[in-house]
């Protein structure tokens, strides 16, 4: 602005009109985006709402009316008689050892696509990229089978292997294309001093790793702990069903009750909501991960 | 890029003829579980499609193409694959310009500027189930918020939503964007910030306005992340399950590929019906599948 201010031909007034506007476009902005992200996060509200209210306050009063009260049964119903607690505590159980074996095979199975050649790297490599865009269907039988004849159907290893599997194929995907940019001469040098090429990756190729391993991670965790089709192919037990699919039991039990249906849908979020939070950074790099090719 | 040296994969192997088993150890267990796990299971389902076994029976019964003629005479299915192709038009769509719109927002530094960001992408942490009972409840004809605020301000029968039939599909396809929306404006933002901001000034001193600066400078630049989301829309809309098998499971004409299949295989026990729609469901994805990998193949060759 001073430049233009310099030449004589912008008046003081030109500049405040000039300023003014822009401060007023600002405000409008602000204004705009403000509604739209309330409107944006109002059927969450309105869950977060409902929960706290009797279903006789909301059908006597209508949903818009100041609530009479409010309470937390809600959340007690729904955490222990209907047991959410329950199907949480097994999302974790499902989830944590998916987690950490998709992350240690595709971990070594990236250092062999990324560090070595050999015949068949391009054609593994592609392998694994088209599984991560199969569609689920095109499992669900066989892997359905499968379980059976392994003897691990209706159990917590049968959605832990699937889930391990599948999720190779993008962990892979993503590591794979990291480690290529890792100079190799630090390879070079570490195997001239007599370092096993296990040592390698573990030593030296695994530390460098650990961002995106912890972006993957983040990622994976959602994806896993949010998954409800495989849920319900492999798990007959009402015991052992993650939160997904133990919200699918809860809506058929309170059938119109919707304080209690949303307060175990807010509850079933809790996890991932904390994990999002707390490391968000990580979550947004996960995302943006397997499009940096 | 072309400063920065990129290593390629060492040449290992030390003497014609000999072979170096390193990497076929480190393949061993994570290619094995795949292999038995994802694709095997894959040419499994195209020969289960072939015949027409019950998930009871041991040895299913080899029939040919008969399932895929009974597909194409099913009224399901045509439901189903319209309702999928809608889902995909307006998920490529939609989202995609929403996503823009917001990352070019929030592209430039503004105050509070995270808090907005985290209220667009917030959905995205959100299961299938707790999105359909959330959007359910939304939608609920008689208490629901939408409905309510529709009485309030007079209007005397709102529409039904979920137990409407030319509605119920939008309605869902309208949940399932609400979500898609903060994923896109993640890659966006990921993409503009890759964007060289001397060709944006460069541009800007040879007086380019705003909006021919966005469709001649930015939008190229940001072709490889629109090829991304496009094809993430793609996956997602042909994936699409969850939703529909909460909000309404197929009802008011609301069918969808993935939840006709899981029915006739798991509800009503017609296995080789069940794959026969997987695999159609797999073909369709394979067009956009093949010409994905055929794009990485190029970028690799010329690696």
């Amino acid at each position: 602005m001073a430049t233009v201010a310099n030449t004589g031909l912008v008046t003081q007034g030109d500049l405040e009109a000039y300023l003014f506007r822009r401060r007023l476009g600002n405000i409008f902005k602000y204004i705009f985006l403000t509604v739209l992200a309330l409107l944006w996060l109002l059927p969450i509200f309105a869950a977060a709402i409902t929960s706290l209210r009797t279903m006789d306050d909301i059908s006597i009063n209508g949903f818009w009316s100041i609530p009479r009260e409010l309470v937390f049964t809600n959340y007690s119903e729904a955490w222990t008689t209907a047991r959410v607690s329950q199907y949480l505590t097994n999302s974790f159980i499902i989830t944590i050892p998916a987690l950490v074996g998709m992350l240690f095979l595709s971990s070594l199975s990236a250092f062999a696509l990324a560090r070595y050649k050999f015949r068949g790297n391009l054609l593994i490599y592609f392998m694994y990229v088209a599984g991560t865009m199969l569609p689920f269907q095109i499992l669900l039988l066989p892997v359905f089978r499968l379980t059976n004849s392994l003897g691990i159907y209706n159990s917590y290893w049968a959605l832990i292997l699937i889930h391990t599997a599948f999720q190779l194929g993008f962990c892979t995907f993503v590591l794979r294309n990291f480690m290529r940019t890792v100079p190799s001469e630090i390879f070079e040098a570490a195997r001239v001093d007599g370092c096993s090429e296990f040592r390698q990756y573990w030593r030296i190729m695994l530390p460098l790793t650990v961002p995106s391993l912890a972006a993957l991670a983040t990622l994976q965790f959602t994806w896993v702990f949010n998954d409800y089709l495989w849920a319900i192919i492999l798990l007959q037990s009402d015991s052992l069903r993650p939160v997904t699919a133990g919200l699918a039991t809860l809506r058929g039990q309170y059938t119109t009750n919707w304080p209690v249906i949303t307060a175990g849908a807010l509850l079933a979020t809790l996890p991932t909501v904390v994990v999002f939070i707390f490391l968000q950074r990580y979550f947004i790099q996960g995302l943006t991960l397997g499009s940096g090719k | 890029m072309a400063s920065i040296a990129r290593p390629r994969p060492d040449e290992i192997r030390r003497s014609r003829g000999r072979i170096n088993w390193t990497p076929y150890l480190f393949l061993l267990l994570p290619l094995a579980l795949y292999l038995v796990w994802i694709i095997g299971p894959t040419f499994y389902t195209m020969y289960l499609s072939m015949t027409n076994w019950d998930g009871v029976s041991a040895n299913p019964t080899f029939i040919g193409l008969a399932n895929y003629e009974r597909l194409f005479r099913d009224r399901t299915f045509q439901e189903s694959f319209a309702n999928n192709i809608r889902w995909l038009l307006v998920f490529i769509t939609v989202p995609t310009m929403i996503g823009l719109g917001l990352a070019m927002v929030f592209n430039t530094e503004m105050r509070g500027g995270r808090w907005y960001k985290i209220s667009f992408y917030a959905p995205l942490v959100l299961s299938g189930p707790v999105i359909g009972l959330i959007w359910a409840w939304v939608y609920n004809p008689r208490a629901g918020l939408i409905n309510a605020f529709l009485r309030g301000v007079g209007v005397e029968s709102p529409p039904g939503w979920l137990a409407d039939r030319d509605l119920a599909i939008w309605a869902i396809i309208f949940a399932a964007a609400w979500r898609q929306v903060g994923y896109v404006m993640v890659l966006y933002l990921a993409g503009l910030k890759n964007v060289d901001p001397q060709l944006v000034e460069a541009a800007q001193i040879d007086g380019a306005t705003r909006f021919q600066l966005f469709r001649r400078v930015i939008l190229p630049l940001l072709a490889p992340v629109t090829t991304i989301v496009i094809i993430i829309s793609v996956i997602d809309s042909l994936r699409a399950f969850d939703l529909v098998a909460i909000m309404t499971n197929g009802g008011q004409r609301t069918q969808v590929l993935a939840n006709f299949m899981y029915i006739e295989a798991f509800n009503n026990y017609q296995m080789g019906y069940g794959a026969a729609i997987a695999v159609m469901l797999f073909a369709i994805m394979l067009v956009f599948i093949a010409w994905y990998l055929w794009r990485s193949l190029k970028e690799e060759l010329d690696y």
